[in-house]
């Protein structure tokens, strides 16, 4: 492989993936402003609990409708990503088994494909938190209304879920805001893209893949067929296109 | 390699691996099993969260002050109060004044309570914003020990019980404090109630919504007229009946 110029750059994410990002953020952000007006007695009575409520419900309708309506729109390109991210592989085990050596010896990191196993996990636990909020915040909802709803459990799960949550988007944005060795990525949610060198010492397998592919960082990673049907797929909506 | 030993083919496209097996791409499922691990043990805690949280969270948030303790979730009860700080118990100087529309108004003081004949029970306690603590353990007052110490008269058809919570105060009709499972409770859980949950006396009335259930009682008032209690002029329902008020069917 060619070494890159300096400043060179490589595109990670498309827009349709930065767009659920910024979403998801935003909707977490007034989930736990609000959860907090409504749950810690200090800030009791701050806001009306009605209005807190009110928000913190639309925020949870807004963030699941705002999912489902891009990845809808968007099928292929988050299809990919969730390809990306459920795939582990022999260097995703070892780099989970790995970090204690890491962070006590600095055992090198086996190399990455586009997330590394840690992404890929915190992923897979932050989904299920935010399956297990649903669950429990759609009980507390309809249990006012119905005592069938109510368990004695819910409101404790539903604390516990934003605890863990809490802890994991604190480390997320250490790496993102803080972090010399991560800060870098923060560019590929922003932009798009992130620095190469940076992605090459961080991701080199996916690095290698989207060089092998030749394709832009939009279809690489898929199989040939997909993509062979893709474009395909692409030259007969023109085709329709202009039969109109 | 000792000479002589046939070399194993080696297909051209595929390393060795060190074990000496062809390399195949092997797939783990550690994201689905952590997803699904996730979402099991959440659904799983809805059921026994309560059971756990008696040993894991009591200790730890009963160890620490109130203001800390209230931002410790898992033991099922969520604290509310209106104002800060929480009252304080003083047993020397505490006085309940049990007045109004009565023959003999009295002032208790702690001794005096403590010595008023009592009553067990477990009930449910249910908050009006969605969440269930079953299995309470009270202790406390009927209200027909202080109905029989002051004697109501015949006027009297409401009871206003007032909090050491500066404006915190609510009011039950004389047939709902009279309710069978309603009380001046003096312990919950076999134990003096805890600061947060109204000490030393809190009224219970398992039917009603937890805001009726008025914390850090100082008076409790016989009177003629209604009165709607703290919550009450913001817009809750003055028969806070679990089930049947505020909006519920």
């Amino acid at each position: 492989m060619a070494t890159p110029e300096p400043g060179a750059r490589i595109a990670r994410f498309t827009l349709a993936e930065r767009l659920l990002h910024w979403l998801l953020a935003l909707a977490f952000g007034i989930l736990l402003g609000t959860g907090f007006l409504m749950s810690v007695p200090a800030l009791e009575g701050a806001v009306p609990r009605p209005v807190a409520k009110a928000w913190h419900i639309d925020a949870a309708i807004g963030l699941a409708v705002g999912v489902i309506v891009i990845t809808l729109a968007r099928a292929r390109t988050i299809g990919r990503t969730i390809n990306d991210l459920e795939r582990f592989d022999r260097d995703d085990r070892t780099w989970l088994a790995q970090i204690p050596q890491r962070i006590l010896s600095g055992t090198p990191a086996p190399p990455q494909g586009r997330f590394n196993a840690g992404q890929k996990l915190n992923t897979a636990v932050v989904a299920g938190l935010m399956v297990v909020s649903y669950i429990t915040g759609i009980l507390l909802w309809y249990g006012e209304r119905n005592t069938a709803y109510r368990f004695a459990g819910t409101i404790n799960v539903h604390d516990d879920v934003m605890w863990l949550l809490m802890i994991l988007v604190a480390g997320h944005l250490y790496m993102a805001l803080v972090s010399p060795h991560t800060r870098a990525a923060m560019a590929g949610m922003l932009r798009g893209n992130v620095d190469r060198a940076w992605a090459q010492r961080h991701h080199a397998k996916w690095v290698a893949d989207v060089d092998r592919s030749g394709l832009p960082v939009d279809t690489a990673q898929r199989p040939v067929r997909q993509v062979a049907d893709a474009t395909a797929k692409s030259g007969r909506d023109i085709a329709s296109h202009e039969e109109q | 390699m000792a000479d002589g030993a046939p070399i194993p083919p080696v297909a051209p496209d595929h390393e060795p691996e060190p074990d000496g097996l062809p390399e195949r791409p092997r797939e783990f499922r550690i994201g689905r099993a952590a997803f699904l691990a996730t979402v099991a043990a959440g659904v799983g805690g809805i059921f026994l969260g309560p059971r756990l949280s008696k040993f894991v969270t009591n200790p730890i948030s009963g160890a620490l002050p109130s203001s800390l303790g209230d931002l410790i979730p898992g033991n099922g009860w969520r604290i509310y109060n209106v104002q800060d700080p929480f009252p304080t118990f003083h047993p020397a100087t505490y006085r309940l004044v049990v007045q109004g529309e009565v023959e003999r108004p009295v002032s208790l003081n702690w001794d005096q309570i403590t010595a008023l004949p009592g009553a067990s029970q477990t009930s449910s306690f249910h908050c009006v914003t969605g969440w269930t603590v079953d299995g309470v353990r009270w202790e406390g007052i009927r209200a027909q020990t202080l109905i029989d110490l002051v004697r109501p008269l015949p006027s009297a058809k409401y009871v206003t019980f007032r909090s050491l919570e500066g404006p915190y105060v609510d009011q039950l009709s004389l047939a709902q404090f009279m309710l069978p499972d309603a009380m001046i409770a003096r312990q919950m859980d076999g134990g003096p109630i805890s600061r947060a949950h109204g000490a030393p006396l809190r009224l219970v009335i398992p039917d009603m919504y937890g805001y009726k259930n008025v914390k850090w009682l100082s008076s409790i008032t016989f009177t003629a007229a209604q009165a709607p209690g703290f919550w009450e002029v913001r817009g809750y329902d003055i028969d806070a009946w679990v089930d049947r008020s505020n909006g519920y069917t």
